[in-house]
């Protein structure tokens, strides 16, 4: 991967690099396998993969409830995961 | 802010892009929406790895001469003006015709497990990894029921996973019968052979199904496949399972499109011309039930014309629907759930994931209205889309009712909208 066809960015203060394209969900994959977690206190991470579970969400430079399956990766985003 | 358009799509897979390529060849102004970053939809979902299919870039043309709102969400409306939100806010969109192509979801079944990370759909795997998720070296079971295990199986090896197995529900002479019929079709042939041969050396157990998936610290590390005979133990890093595709309806619910009767599942009812029972409103593709990609670009480019208002070039498309039909009855035949499936789930096993609900707690429950109250079943982000369609495939509790918003929606996105209330069914028991 050249530097042009990178995105880098935060999970969890962990630095993550992925490829122009990839989303966010890949990227938080590539930091943890624990996206948030539940009610009940158990770890969640991505079911359905196309916006409809919402197990995948995160909080994204503030915003909380991003889905990051559906969230392009962007250059410069803090995401944290336990949301 | 508001745009008109003579014809808006809602939805940029097969069924929309071709509804927007024949709608726009009659001089309309069209716009496609779409909640996804790229068009493309499920089938034809943008891979960061590899170059799309040549009928999918064909496809994707279309939307050089329309208006592309992609990463907008449709949250609220009515027959004239759809309110939808994107990054940058929410604004309003109104149109003399509407097309509906918003495909469908694939319908999850809760077994002891389930919920463990590292356990998702079948085509959910596929569409997670085309978008970058790590692949390389996992080992995968690929389980559940239809042809869509095969195409995500192959696209899981192809992006670098070691498929440890694929588990098909179907008995293997129901399949074998299938696969027997397949040279009528002699296009679905070809990829049938294709997909089999990508696949050589992997085990594939048919009449089997996923019983448990086994994980220590929030990982999954096994699960274990029951046949007729018994019971085997398959360590994986990864469950990919799906019990088939759901019409996504919501939106054709809250503007009050009549669905199909007799099914647990129903799509959109429509006519020969793609119509649906609001007369603005047409309807193609997955959303009017199950038929696969083929069926659903014919009924796109039958909606796109007709949406734009002309009849005479849905005539010969007509023949082509019936044929692509006679396949999705077929398939849907072929890969019909065994009724034991039904009986995955144990007292404790979680099936309403966003409230953590387990499945004793709906004893004697038997309306969604009841089980929210009750033990606040379905009233989660999800908006009851994974627990509704699992429990009404259970034959538990039926589907949910729809009201605005679609999907959470910030509270600005939601404020001074004024739509047609006649068309909203805000009791919630359709």
């Amino acid at each position: 991967m050249t530097a042009a066809d990178t995105i880098r960015l935060h999970v969890d203060g962990q630095p993550v690099e992925v490829p122009r394209g990839a989303s966010l969900a890949a990227a938080v994959a590539h930091a943890t396998p624990h996206f948030r977690v539940s009610r009940n206190g158990q770890p969640r991470a991505p079911l359905c993969g196309m916006g409809v579970c919402f197990e995948c969400r995160v909080q994204v430079d503030g915003e909380a409830h991003v889905r990051a399956c559906m969230t392009p990766a962007r250059d410069g985003m803090r995401v944290s995961t336990h949301d | 802010m508001t745009e008109h358009y003579d014809v808006l799509v809602v939805g940029a897979g097969p069924a929309g892009l071709a509804a927007a390529r024949a709608a726009s060849g009659h001089h309309r102004s069209v716009a496609v929406v779409d909640a996804q970053a790229m068009p493309g939809g499920q089938v034809w979902r943008h891979d960061v790895a590899k170059r799309s299919p040549r009928a999918a870039r064909k496809a994707i043309t279309a939307l050089d001469k329309v208006r592309w709102l992609s990463g907008h969400t449709v949250v609220a409306g009515d027959t004239r003006t759809l309110r939808m939100e994107s990054r940058d806010g929410a604004h309003d969109v109104t149109f003399d015709a509407l097309v509906l192509a918003t495909g469908a979801r694939e319908l999850h079944l809760p077994f002891p497990g389930w919920t463990l990370p590292g356990v998702t759909g079948a085509g959910g795997l596929q569409a997670l990894t085309k978008q970058g998720w790590p692949m390389a070296g996992k080992r995968v079971l690929v389980a559940g029921t239809g042809p869509l295990l095969l195409a995500a199986a192959s696209s899981l090896r192809s992006h670098g996973a070691k498929v440890v197995g694929i588990v098909e529900q179907a008995p293997h002479h129901r399949v074998a019968a299938f696969a027997g019929q397949l040279w009528r079709w002699p296009a679905r042939a070809a990829q049938a052979v294709r997909l089999k041969s990508h696949l050589a050396g992997v085990p594939c157990h048919y009449g089997a199904h996923v019983r448990e998936a086994f994980g220590n610290d929030g990982t999954l590390q096994a699960v274990t496949v029951e046949n007729a005979t018994g019971m085997q133990r398959i360590p994986c890093d990864l469950l990919a399972v799906g019990y088939g595709l759901v019409p996504n309806t919501r939106l054709a619910q809250l503007l009050g499109c009549r669905l199909q009767e007799n099914t647990p599942h129903p799509g959109v009812q429509v006519d020969g011309a793609c119509r649906t029972s609001v007369a603005n409103v047409f309807a193609a593709g997955e959303i009017c039930g199950i038929g696969g990609l083929a069926m659903a670009r014919i009924e796109g480019t039958i909606a796109g014309h007709a949406a734009a208002g002309s009849r005479h070039d849905i005539l010969a498309w007509n023949r082509r629907h019936a044929r692509a039909r006679l396949f999705a009855d077929i398939l849907a035949r072929t890969f019909a759930l065994d009724p034991s499936l039904h009986n995955l789930a144990t007292p404790d096993t979680i099936v309403c994931r966003c409230e953590d609900v387990p499945l004793a707690a709906l004893d004697g429950l038997g309306d969604l209205r009841s089980a929210k109250l009750a033990s606040r079943c379905g009233m989660g982000a999800c908006q009851g889309r994974i627990c509704g369609s699992a429990l009404t495939e259970l034959g538990r509790i039926a589907s949910p009712g729809v009201r605005p918003p679609l999907f959470p929606a910030r509270m600005e996105s939601l404020a001074a909208a004024h739509f047609s209330s006649t068309t909203c069914d805000h009791r919630g028991t359709s």
